[in-house]
């Protein structure tokens, strides 16, 4: 053992000394991928009417903007707006500039159409909060420049479209108006603003487009009050809802006459039960209403009349409205039936007349119809032909053609939650999972290839085709287990509640699965909190199990709505069971046990406190019983500033009897003073964390013994005024202080303030250290700090005969309840960057040095070296010191812009950051997820183990046969050389 | 190569032959001459020849010392070079370390041939031997020390912990802010 170690640490040593990972230019896509979605799309604009390339710009939940090709779907530019710069509206203004709506209003910008470029920028204030509308009317003119009408804020604006300058402004911040549109009847010079007043007021403002004068200002009570959305029915009806839901409001202002009509829901449907709601559409005389899972499609004809269409209880979603001819409109109606959505294209004045009817097979796996944008184009035969954008249930955004989906885009990988990983299958004999093989010929003409490439013999054209093949080699991205662990699943869960398996090689979705299960009506209304765990990872049963994963999720957003739980195949993507619990879930613990079939043991806590073990089998109890005494747990108040602790202490005595189910009690509790203190980021270690050595080999052979305990927590607390936004309090009355605590015995291990700091903090907690960053108000510069907490009770066992002998207690079973006497170490060092996420590489066996993985403000991912945030750095070490390693102390962090993980990508919107270790022992795999993907492989000593990548085996073959070539030369001279001597 | 194998051997052959007597039992057969008395010429020779082999006795022992004496240069040298080549670990002086431990190695092996030459019944062998395998022993123990100095025996406690796995810990907890 000694000597493993003492070859291994020179060999480590040797590769750490140069710590920039950089990769050449023709190796970019041989280990990494990256992959740009854009999200949830909220609207969308088409941009058709020219010759050329068809566009639709589209604006999404994740705060993107971007222009997609129509005949592809790839996208054309894009630009992610920061997260607080929601995205309220877009248009497209003048034919050349999309216009967007964002920031609650404030901010209007332009970009030009072509390129993406930002042409002009507008801040509109405003004297109080509003909804906020964007109208871009076509030909609206105020001394020959387009008007852009735009309320926001209590305010009416209308900017001119060219150079963004605000034209005029009215107010309307005398009246408490909660505006609902902004009405520019086409052909006219008027703008109507119309919205409700004191909750019963309906108000109308009739305006002039050309220099903002008021001209007409009508209002009119009504008794009932106003509920949620109103929908626009012509220029001059709305139909609106009274605050019970239960009757249709048909309010028109015709010539600023304001009268009411009113009909009470039951009239139209027969069995309406509970409240109604309107779905806002554009598409004139008509509009839809859903009355508990039944659609109902209503015209308004004349004053205030009423005719129900059609009502439906199939799943339906409609679209805005078209305009194709003069005062002719189309709109599209997308209702499910089985397996099959069907598409129908309808004018507005003829409602049994279908423009257009398809059906088209849809996978099961997207769900239901969101939203639907039409589009037009005329045919070669000069009739009118639709295509269809279409926004499912689990984001995806499909365009629907001639009966038939022209392309797809799976954004729902925009906004993932939660990512574990899984093995592939292993290869098993006689059955090739992989689907391309090699035949011999490739194989030899690539290998021919290669050689060619390294005795530089190779043609450009030559080149360009060892490059392809590094690409795209099958190795990479075959469906079996590899040697090296570099082939695995990645299994993603998103927002929209659907599982993904990305094969780690190149990115691609090996199947999808929405968990349909789980979103029944019946079972659960509103899905959130979803989160993953690996539920069971055979390696005894590998060859004849398949690895499953646990989704958690809440229904309802209350902390006591019932939780429900799925189980998913890995391999397969098949949901194997799903389960609605009757309890809530607060926390869910994954045990450090697992049962005979390699099922990991989980513990849901419910809001009461209660603990229920998963799975539910005698064997899971018999194992849970052993380890009764020694199971913990322990939750964090962050509203009220309190830690508590918690064991468990008999099963439950509840009505039902259920021996899964086990009562706790509190054993202690941490309360932070909420006058000074408020929990801002807590981080522990990771549950799958390796660590090889308990001893951290200092300069002259001298031994720390690293405080190794799983049940450490980082706590980081601010003073409640600096929880703000960075800069708002002074360095006085700011401070942040970062604890550890001992979450079996609530022990605090460590208390350190750092004043006139303020959050936010990002924290990342391996080993024995953890690293935080935060900013200090009086540097004016952002700060990270390393504690290293070491086991000051285990400092005396350094006699090498006892070592020798074994005669040692390092390795016996430790107690919290021991209280070991700890020391730390700590250090704070400047940093450039603010940070939007942190890790650390994580290997197989815990050998290889760490780096830090900071994912900076500018959405790439950094490496940096765990080296250079090490509490033992002075400003001379001594020359023990420096053959250790350790880096002189500077002041700041160096960023070296070649250990940039991401090199030349960028992961827009970057959210977290993954890493999961290879099976060889120097690489670590990384995955970075936010509206893009990205994922790498790294090896934060070199691979030490393992010949590169772009290792010549020819090469190595073409030596080894010269030299016995030549060994065979040299014996046949000499036998000749000493024949002759002997005649002589 | 081969060639020069004859010379190596037959450095030393000469000392052999010099104990061959000349007197021999066939040159009896004539009778001596007149005047030529064989016992006192007997006499001279025997005392002639002890005289040699005393000498070259002496002359065995002085070279058995020498012989044992010799790492001693050896020894000084090997201090030297590693003197030279540092206490950091690379390839120089990894060499060196090696090969002062397999000098000393070798050479005990063959003390026995080393000495054999200068057998005899009446030279005391043991102390020149002594002091050989004593030369030997303190050129082995310079070579250990370098390795220690290097770094590479595991004398100190940290090159028994490092590989010691982490100790497992009783108590289990998990949990945090609530989902």
């Amino acid at each position: 053992m000694a000597i493993r170690s003492f070859l291994f640490l020179p060999l480590l040593f040797f590769s750490s000394l140069n710590p920039i990972l950089s990769l050449y230019e023709d190796q970019v896509g041989l280990m990494d991928w990256h992959q740009q979605y854009i999200g949830k799309v909220k609207q969308a604009v088409f941009h058709t009417q020219k010759t050329g390339r068809k566009r639709v710009v589209v604006s999404t939940e994740e705060n993107v903007i971007a222009s997609l090709d129509l005949r592809h779907g790839e996208i054309f530019w894009r630009h992610v707006l920061a997260t607080n710069d929601v995205i309220d509206g877009i248009d497209i203004a003048i034919g050349k500039y999309v216009i967007t709506l964002s920031s609650g209003g404030s901010i209007l910008r332009a970009w030009n159409l072509p390129d993406g470029q930002m042409v002009w920028e507008s801040s509109l204030q405003g004297p109080k909060h509003s909804k906020s509308l964007l109208l871009v009317p076509t030909n609206l003119k105020v001394d020959k420049d387009n008007v852009v009408i735009v309320f926001t804020n209590g305010r009416l604006h209308a900017v001119s479209s060219n150079d963004g300058e605000v034209l005029w402004k009215k107010d309307f911040e005398a009246e408490s108006l909660d505006d609902q549109q902004v009405i520019q009847p086409p052909g006219s010079d008027l703008v109507y603003v119309v919205g409700f007043a004191a909750s019963s007021q309906f108000e109308m403002y009739q305006i002039n487009a050309r220099n903002g004068e008021l001209l007409k200002h009508e209002s009119a009570a009504f008794s009932g009050g106003f509920l949620g959305e109103v929908s626009l029915v012509s220029s001059e009806t709305l139909v609106a809802l009274d605050s019970t839901g239960s009757i249709l409001l048909t309010i028109s202002f015709h010539n600023g006459k304001i009268s009411f009509q009113r009909t009470p829901i039951s009239n139209l449907v027969e069995d309406s039960l509970g409240p109604a709601v309107i779905t806002p559409s554009s598409v004139t005389g008509i509009f839809s209403l859903k009355v508990n899972a039944i659609t109902v499609f209503i015209r308004v004809i004349g004053e205030g009349k009423l005719e129900v269409l059609e009502k439906t209880n199939h799943k339906t979603a409609v679209s805005d409205a078209l305009s194709i001819s003069e005062g002719k409109q189309a709109f599209a109606l997308i209702q499910h039936a089985g397996s099959e959505i069907r598409l129908t294209v309808k004018t507005a004045d003829d409602w049994d007349g279908n423009l257009l009817k398809e059906s088209i097979k849809m996978d099961q796996q997207r769900g239901l119809v969101h939203k639907v944008f039409i589009n037009n184009y005329i045919r070669t035969d000069r009739s009118y032909g639709f295509r269809v954008l279409i926004v499912m249930e689990d984001h995806s955004l499909l365009l629907l053609q001639q009966g038939e989906i022209v392309w797809s885009r799976e954004d729902g990988l925009a906004s993932i939650v939660d990512v574990t990983t899984s093995e592939l299958p292993v290869e098993k004999d006689g059955v090739s999972v992989a689907k391309v093989e090699h035949n011999l010929f490739e194989w030899l003409k690539g290998h021919m290839l290669k050689l060619k490439g390294t005795l530089m013999l190779a043609s450009p054209e030559d080149m360009v085709a060892i490059q392809s093949m590094r690409l795209k080699s099958s190795e990479k991205s075959k469906m079996t287990r590899d040697h090296n662990g570099f082939r695995k699943l990645l299994i993603v869960l998103t927002r929209a509640g659907k599982l993904f398996a990305l094969h780690t090689g190149d990115g691609r979705i090996v199947w999808s699965h929405l968990l349909q299960s789980l979103h029944k009506p019946q079972v659960c209304q509103h899905l959130i909190g979803l989160n993953l765990y690996q539920w069971q990872v055979p390696h005894h049963h590998a060859m004849d199990e398949n690895p499953s994963v646990l989704v958690v999720g809440r229904c309802g957003p209350s902390l006591d709505a019932p939780g429900v739980l799925s189980f998913v195949d890995t391999y397969t993507g098949k949901e194997l069971s799903s389960l609605s619990l009757v309890h809530s879930v607060a926390q869910v613990i994954p045990l450090p046990y697992t049962d005979s079939t390699e099922q990991r043991l989980h513990l849901l806590i419910d809001a009461d406190q209660r603990a229920h073990l998963y799975p539910k089998t005698p064997e899971a109890i018999g194992i849970f019983q052993r380890e009764f005494s020694n199971i913990y747990w322990y939750s964090v108040e962050d509203d009220n500033g309190i830690i508590k602790g918690h064991a468990l202490k008999s099963k439950c005595t509840c009505e039902v009897a259920d021996e899964f189910c086990f009562d706790s009690r509190e054993l202690w509790s941490v309360v932070f003073p909420s006058e000074s203190e408020k929990i801002i980021a807590t981080v522990t270690r990771k549950l799958n964390e390796v660590v090889h050595t308990q001893a951290k080999v200092i300069a002259d052979q001298d031994v720390m013994y690293k405080y190794l305990s799983r049940n450490l927590l980082f706590v980081a607390t601010v003073a409640p005024k600096a929880s703000g936004e960075i800069g708002s309090v002074t360095p006085e009355e700011s401070w942040f202080v970062a604890y550890l605590i001992d979450t079996v015995t609530g022990r605090i291990l460590h208390r350190v303030t750092h004043h006139g700091s303020q959050g936010p903090v990002h924290a990342v907690f391996s080993e024995n250290w953890v690293v935080y960053h935060y900013f200090n108000l009086r540097a004016h510069r952002y700060e990270m700090s390393v504690i290293e907490i070491y086991d000051q009770s285990r400092a005396d066992d350094k006699d090498v005969w006892k070592l020798v002998l074994g005669k040692h207690n390092l390795t016996s079973p430790i107690s919290s309840y021991s209280r070991p006497e700890v020391i730390t170490k700590s250090q704070s060092y400047f940093f450039t960057h603010s940070l939007k996420a942190i890790a650390v590489t994580s290997t197989a066996k815990g050998i290889t040095s760490k780096q830090l993985l900071i994912g900076t403000i500018g959405d790439q991912v950094l490496a940096l070296d765990k080296r250079f945030l090490d509490p033992r750095r002075s400003v001379n070490p001594t020359q023990a010191e420096k053959e250790e390693g350790i880096i002189p102390l500077t002041d700041s962090l160096p960023i070296i812009p070649q250990s940039y993980v991401t090199h030349a990508f960028r992961v827009e919107g970057l959210q977290g950051i993954v890493t999961v270790p290879a099976k060889l022992e120097s690489t670590t795999l990384v995955f970075a997820h936010g509206v893009d993907l990205f994922f790498t492989q790294l090896a934060p000593s070199r691979t030490y183990d393992s010949l590169t990548e772009d290792f010549s085996y020819a090469l190595l073959l073409i030596t080894i046969a010269a030299l016995v070539a030549a060994i065979f030369v040299t014996w046949i001279l000499s036998e000749r050389k000493e024949l002759q001597e002997k005649w002589r | 190569m081969e060639k020069g194998k004859g010379v190596m051997g037959s450095g030393r052959r000469w000392a052999v032959d010099f104990s061959d007597n000349s007197t021999a039992p066939s040159s009896r057969d004539i009778p001596d001459p007149p005047g030529f008395s064989r016992a006192s010429v007997d006499q001279d020779d025997s005392a002639v020849s002890r005289q040699k082999k005393d000498a070259e006795a002496n002359w065995k022992a002085q070279k058995a010392w020498e012989v044992a004496q010799a790492p001693f240069k050896n020894l000084l040298m090997m201090g030297f070079m590693m003197w030279m080549a540092g206490s950091t670990v690379h390839l120089f002086s990894i060499g060196i370390t090696f090969s002062a431990l397999w000098q000393p190695i070798s050479a005990l092996q063959g003390v026995g041939k080393v000495f054999e030459p200068y057998k005899d019944n009446k030279v005391d062998l043991l102390g020149p031997k002594l002091l050989f395998i004593a030369l030997n022993l303190g050129g082995l123990a310079l070579g250990v020390w370098k390795l220690n100095t290097l770094g590479l025996l595991p004398t100190h406690a940290s090159d028994w912990v490092s590989s010691l796995p982490p100790a497992q810990e009783v108590e289990y907890s998990g949990g945090g802010i609530p989902l």
